[in-house]
Parts: structure tokens; sequence; C-alpha cells
């Protein structure tokens, strides 16, 4: 029998401001997840702190919601510990990559296969607005009064150069093309960034969703070769980047190639299966183990 | 009890370590106990450091005194070591490395003279000239060459036949030098074909705790004086089913590991005091995610990066306030290497039956020291408790991840159980697990609702309680002066005691292994009738005895603290009971 999409829903309502564009990516996440058949019990996702962060009490999935940057070291274990599950990182900008960069770098270069979603609004909206890593140049926020003098973290090409080996941006504007990398990104083997370029209605008064709605645009509706490491860069930096130009925001998938996953070369689980599954925890020949102590 | 300590020095890079090493192995095989202490410094090559091996025909307690050998490989060890040597004893050096002072050498040592270096050198390889000084001791100690050959094929055995028989000739150039240079020093150390004990450390022996306890998930960052526990890990953990990671940072690590027991397995992390304060907020999510885990924590001389080669008792505090908020934990503090084992067991079980962070501390000179263990001393059939899981059967409604509960324990269910999906918050929530922090709090219902939650999580803390053994009061009961004292302290204590006994006194050890939660009113009950005490910590301010007071009221009458990074001799503790007793001061 079918799983319906109700049967992802929770009957918990979200608090994001109306109009927020975290909604889009939660019914993009929703939809995915049923397009995909997952069953709601297999599936964990896991989240840090931030507005967005609040998103697994809004599905009925299992979900784990933690500290501020510190979502894709538990994912990991989480992963690691029951490589069957399907799971999930969500968070914001700031969360992921401003105080949990070092993690989301290292995560990529593990190549697990993860999902992570980041609700990228270039701002701190649960803070009340302070420029995050991705504010861009001369922005004006509560704690840049003057702008912001700082160059915004590019998490497309900085995922392409971690070793991630599913890059691809979404546009809350553009549900159709969020829900089809969505599901993308979660079919993937391997690492999956999905940078969600969505907008804080409340407290990022420039990148609007007018802003955006003028300089978005799909790849592969341009031929875009997501396979080709160099054209995913060139796409990559076309925003942000140090000329500043700011033309167009691509969206799609940038980057996908196929490399062996960190579960599939880990020796653990290569000889005695999930940590989390074993069932069997006695040792059987402790006076094996301890002949190296004679 | 016959007894000999041993003693080598030379710079990092010499071969110190691993010298007195297998002088111990050689020991314990030869049916002794031994106690090994090193003392080294946070550089690869270069610097000053010395390992005593102390070695005894009973078990022995502590590092022991001043040497009876000494092995000297460079000049320092000669001008900081020579004068320390015991009257009957000898010192071991070459003129080609050090040179000896003659006013600084006691009359009553033997000098032995070898050319160390030159038949290392001669034989192809100059690092072996450990090996003949090696030979050389045995000789001076009575102990036969057989061993050594053994211990040399078991370390060289794979590698080229040439490079074991190199070994063996520099071995026994050494052994048969002894002959024409006075023979034997006649100590009367009983060698003998042993009973089969072994020699480990406390790291090893909390590694070997985790394999027996079920640990299914390790993570760690390098750390001095905890990376032995990586490395144990890691070279032994998959064969056995154990996954082992080594993380980008100790943020990394307590999260991971918080996510394997997130989803089932059972999970520890260990570290030193800086690793352990980037765990901190970690430590709370999990007391307040209610997630199993094991963070142990190998204590070092702080503040700060402080003395990393060095030992103290000084981040008590740090395990106490960890994290934000108040959230149950229980603390653990092994005193030998045997309870580094059990302690593991034991965190391990309580963690997820209390579904809370267990922290165990232990310190440098337990974690790095080797020990002699019986093999009885390491139980391996051990219970493994996972405490109270829901039964799978739910049907995607209703399941209370938090539900309260008297004992404060609630039902766990691993993602992937059908019908029990629930979200675990770091947020303060509800029984289901849903938010109160975000649009609730402060609404009347809710504000119960909070208060109910702190108080189921914090009953938790009294179940704790009561899985805490009480302190052990060794001794004479009647004592005139009890020495408290907590983890790696109490075997010094014990080994002064003897010797405060062996002179008259009557002085008994009140020993903390078990030291948070407490147990107020029976330790009260043991506290109470004792004459006069004195808290024995090594730290500054007396971490545990400020602890002991707040917990059960008890007030030591004296404290002792030591904060130079070296461990207690067991001569400073005669000296200051003696002082105590004498002076009441």
């Amino acid at each position: 029998m079918a799983l319906e999409l109700a049967q992802y829903k929770s009957e918990t309502r979200p608090d994001w401001c109306p109009g927020c564009g975290d909604f889009a990516v939660l019914s993009s996440l929703t939809r995915a997840l049923q397009v995909l058949q997952l069953p709601p019990w297999n599936v964990l996702l896991v989240s840090g702190i931030g507005c967005s962060s609040n998103i697994p009490g809004y599905l009925s999935t299992y979900g784990y919601h933690g500290l501020h940057g510190r979502a894709v070291p538990v994912a990991t274990g989480a992963k690691l510990a029951n490589p069957e599950l399907t799971v999930i990182v969500a968070g914001g900008d700031g969360d992921g990559y401003g105080i949990g960069v070092g993690h989301f770098v290292h995560a990529m270069r593990r190549n697990l296969d993860l999902t992570y979603i980041v609700m990228n609004n270039e701002i701190y909206g649960l803070t009340t607005g302070q420029a995050s890593p991705t504010s861009e140049k001369e922005h004006r926020t509560k704690s840049t009064p003057e702008g912001v003098i700082e160059n915004p973290i590019n998490p497309l090409a900085l995922a392409i150069a971690s070793g991630a080996t599913f890059v691809a941006r979404g546009f809350s504007g553009d549900v159709k093309t969020l829900t089809d990398v969505t599901v993308r990104a979660i079919k993937h083997k391997g690492f999956a960034l999905v940078d969600v370029m969505s907008p804080c209605v409340t407290y990022n008064k420039v990148n609007t969703y007018d802003w955006f709605k003028k300089r978005v645009y799909v790849v592969d509706k341009e031929g875009h070769d997501p396979k080709d490491i160099h054209a995913a860069w060139a796409r990559a930096i076309e925003w942000p980047n140090l000329e500043r130009k700011r033309e167009r925001v691509p969206t799609g998938v940038i980057y996908e190639a196929n490399y062996p996953t960190y579960e599939e070369l880990d020796p653990t689980l290569a000889r005695h299966g999930p940590p989390a599954k074993q069932t069997k925890l006695v040792v059987e020949n402790p006076d094996e183990v301890l002949r190296e102590f004679y | 009890m016959k007894e000999i300590a041993f003693r080598v020095g030379g710079a990092a890079g010499d071969g110190v370590a691993s010298t007195a090493e297998t002088f111990a192995r050689l020991c314990v095989r030869g049916g002794l106990w031994v106690h090994t202490y090193s003392s080294y410094q946070s550089v690869i090559r270069g610097g000053h450091c010395w390992t005593q091996v102390r070695a005894g025909s009973e078990p022995v307690l502590s590092q022991g005194e001043d040497p009876d050998v000494l092995i000297v490989l460079n000049q320092e060890t000669a001008d900081i070591h020579v004068p320390l040597v015991r009257d009957g004893g000898a010192i071991v050096y070459d003129e080609q490395l050090s040179k000896l002072d003659a006013h600084a050498v006691n009359p009553r040592v033997r000098r032995v003279a070898l050319p160390m270096f030159r038949t290392a050198q001669d034989l192809g390889e100059s690092m072996m000239k450990n090996v003949v000084a090696l030979g050389a001791s045995l000789a001076l100690l009575d102990i036969p060459f057989e061993p050594m050959e053994k211990a040399i094929r078991e370390v060289f055995g794979h590698k080229k036949p040439e490079i074991v028989e190199m070994n063996l000739k520099a071995g026994h150039t050494g052994y048969d030098a002894i002959a024409s240079k006075g023979g034997s020093l006649g100590l009367g150390i009983p060698i003998a074909q042993g009973p089969g004990r072994m020699m480990m450390t406390g790291n090893e022996a909390m590694s070997l705790g985790a394999l027996a306890g079920g640990c299914r998930f390790y993570a760690a960052y390098p750390m001095t004086p905890a990376s032995a526990i990586l490395h144990w890990m890691a070279a032994n953990g998959p064969k056995h089913g154990i996954m082992v990671k080594q993380a980008e940072d100790e943020l990394a690590v307590v999260n991971m590991a918080i996510g394997a027991a997130h989803a089932g397995a059972r999970a520890m992390c260990a570290t030193s005091g800086g690793g352990f304060s980037l765990m901190v907020e970690a430590l709370g999510q999990a007391g307040m995610t209610e997630t199993p885990l094991v963070a142990v924590l190998v204590q070092r001389t702080g503040p700060s990066t402080g003395l990393p080669t060095k030992t103290e008792q000084g981040d008590l505090n740090l395990a106490l306030g960890a994290g934000q908020g108040d959230w149950p934990r229980a603390i653990l503090a092994p005193r030998t290497a045997s309870e580094c084992f059990t302690a593991i067991v034991k965190a391990l079980n309580l963690a997820d039956v209390y579904q809370t962070p267990i922290l165990v501390l232990s310190d440098l000179y337990l974690g790095e020291g080797n020990r002699t263990l019986d093999r009885d001393a390491l139980d391996f059939n051990v219970p493994i408790l996972r405490g109270f899981v829901a039964d799978g059967n739910g049907d995607g409604k209703g399941y209370k991840r938090y539900r309260f509960t008297e004992s404060g324990i609630s039902p766990r269910a691993f993602p992937g159980m059908k019908g029990h999906q629930f979200t675990a918050a770091t947020d303060e929530h509800m029984e289901s697990g849903i938010l109160i922090s975000d649009v609730l709090a402060g609404v009347p219902p809710w504000v119960e609702e909070r208060r109910k939650m702190m108080e189921k999580r914090m009953r938790k803390l009294e179940g704790l309680r009561s899985e805490m053994s009480l302190p052990e009061l060794w001794g004479p009961p009647d004592a005139d002066l009890t020495i408290v004292s907590w983890g790696s302290t109490s075997p010094t204590v014990r080994e002064a005691i003897g010797r405060l006994s062996a002179e008259g006194h009557r002085v008994n050890s009140l020993e903390f292994s078990d030291i948070f939660p407490m147990r107020g009113a029976e330790i009260q009950e043991i506290f109470e009738p004792l004459k006069t005490t004195i808290m024995i910590e090594a730290n500054y301010t007396g971490q545990f005895a400020r602890l002991l007071r707040a917990e059960t009221g008890c007030k030591a009458d004296h404290l002792f603290t030591k904060y130079d990074g070296e461990p207690f001799w067991p001569r400073e503790i005669v000296d200051r009971a003696i002082q105590v007793m004498k002076h009441g001061a």
C-alpha cells in the first residue's frame, strides 16, 4: 500500500513567520519522501538550532533537534551506527556555514551517504537579524550597521572543493525544482548538499523573493552537465564571488559524481554490520583478546 | 616483600619508555608485580625523560621511591638521578654518553661503565645501546637471560632474522659484561616462571572494559594522556564489531557518539581536559535528549594546556559542572587498572539504564602507568543492560518518549522502529517530545509541564545515587588518623599507611571511587566516627574536599594538595601524616 503524503506530516504547525521560505522546503521535503516512498520510521531528520532547525518537529519521521552547529556530526554518528536509515540533515546558513562549518567540510570529505538541506537566508533570523556567513558584502544588519566587510561563503564551491559528490541549489520560490532536486539528493549515494535560497521575510530586506526571482535560473535548461566538475565550478562561482557579480543565481543540480561512500569503506560495517543492530555484545574469546598483555 | 626499583633516563627518542616496558614485562613474566611511572615531556626528540619500574614479590601500590638500578643514557640523567640511587644499587652508564660526577655518587653504589653505544654501533644499530644496558641490568638483578631472548624474538621476529641476532648479541654483551664488573648485586629478587599475570595501563584496561561492556561506537580526537585508548580501540575494535572513528575535533567526537547512541549503539568517547571542555555543551545535550553516553576524562595538569605530560586531579569541578542547567549525571573515578575495567562496564550499563551521560575520570598517572593484573581481575562475563526500550508495536500515535514515570526513566525507541517516531530535542519538550520552548513557554499549563519534565529527568539522579558504591574504609577501624582520597591516589595512600603501620601508627584510608552523586547519609555514618581526617588530592583547591562537604556536610580536618604535576610519592604522604599526628597540622 502506497504511503500517502499525509503520513509524512506531523500535527505540529510550523511557527515560522508567514511567507518564510522554509515552508517551501518543508513541503518539498515532505513530497520528496513520499515520492521515494520511504517509510517515515526509517527516516531520521537531524537539525541544529535556528528557525529552520525546527523542521524535524513538522514531519512524522524520527527527528533529532540538537545543538547549534552540531547537526552534521550527530547525523554522522547515527548513519554510521545504522546505515539502513535514511539520514537527512537540515538547518540554516548560520548553523551549517558558520558555527558548524568545520563539521560540514569534514562530512563532505568523508562522502557519507547523508543529505544536507541548508535553508540559506543570508541572515540570522532567530536572533533577530545579524549578519550570517552568507550575508553579502555591504549588507547592513544589526551586527554590521556600516555594512558587512567580509566575503560571503560560497557553499556550492566549498562543497565541490571539499569532496561532496552531489551539489545542488534550490529556491523556495520554485518548489518544483526544489522538490526534484531534493528527490535526487536523497537518492544519491554519498554526501548531497542542497543549498536552498530561502528568504527571510522579516530580517533580510535585500535578498528577497523578488531579488531572487530576477536572478535565478535552472542549470538543466542551459544544458549543464553536472558530471563535468569544471562546468560545475563555473556555475558555482557565478554567485557569490569575489568580483561581486550577482546577475545570475544558478539552481538545480550543479555537480554529481559517483565515488565510494564512507559506509562502503568502513571495516567494522564490512565485518560485523551496523553497530546499532548488533545483538551479540558479549565477548566470546576474552583470553584471545588478553594475549597481548602477557 | 622483596622489591627493586629500576630507572632508565635519557632524551626523548632514546627508547627510554620501550626499554622500561621490556624490563617491566620481563619482571611480570618472572612472577613479579610491577608499577611503572613515566616522566616525559611534550617533545618528540630531546628533552629529559625517565621511567621507573618498581617490581616486587607482592602487589606494588605505587612507583616506590628512589631507584636501585639506574640506566643513564644521557648527561642530564646523570646530573639529575645519579645522586638518588640507593645503597647497594648500581649505575649503568657509558662514558661516551655521560660523565659521572665522582662527588655525587654514593660510595655504596656500584658504577658500571659499559661501552653501550660503541657496542651497539659495532653491531650495526646505535639504538641497541638500550638492549646492552637491559642485558646488564638483568645480570645485576639475577634475572636469567632466556626471557629476554624470548622477548627479543617476539618484538623483532617478524623482521629479518639478522635483526633478531643483532639484538640478542647486544643483550648478551651487556649481560656477560657484569661477570667481570662485580657480578650480581645480590638484591634477592625472586624471579621464577610466573603464574602468568598481565601487564597493562589504565587506558588499556578502560579499552578492555569498553569491549566487555558492549561498546559499539567509539570516537576520539588525539589528546595526551587519553590517546592510548583510541590506539587500542582502533587496532582492536573493528575485529569485535566496535566502530572506531577519529573525528575532526572533540565537538564532532561527542556529537557523533551521541548520534550513534541515539540510533541504538552503546557509545563512548575519551579525552583529556581540553577536549572535555569542548564536549561540555554536548554533554548537556545528551542529558536533555536523554541519550546514553560514556565520556572518559583522563586528567592532566591544567589550567589550559598546562603540563600536557603531567598528572593532576584538577578536572573534577569541570566534570561536575559540565553543561548549562541541571541534568542528571554520575561520575566514576577508578582507583586501579582493574577498576578502570569495571568502571567502564558499569558506566555503559548506567548510561543505557538511566539514559544520560556517565562520566569516568582517571588521570595520566593511572592511564599511562603499567600495572600487573591477575586474569581474575578482568571478568568479561558481565551483564549488558540496555534499559527501558519501547516494545516496537507503536501505531505512530501516542508514543511518549519522555513519559513521566516514577523512576524518571522513559521508554526509548530507536530510529527504524515502526510506529515510535518522535523528535528528540535539546529544547524543553513535552512527554511526546514536542517543543515547549518556542510558542508555549510561560503559558500556564506549560509552566507546570516544564517543572514536571525537569523533575522527571532529575529523578534519575536519585536512581543513579542508589547505584553508587560507598567509599571503602581500608585499614584498622579505630585509627587515630584517616586519610581520605579518591581515584588514582588511593593505592599510594595505602602504601604510605603500610609504612606508617610498620612504625606503630594507627592510620586508615577512606577511598572514593564512585564520586557523584553521593549517598550523603550513609557517608556521614562512615565519616562521623573518624578521629582525625586528612584529605589528599592532586589539585590546588581541594576540589573533592569541597564536593564531599557540599554533598555530605563532612569536612576533612586537614587538606594536603599537590599540583606540581608529579604524582604523590608515598614518603610525602607518610611525612604529612606524621606531621598531622604530631603537630596537628
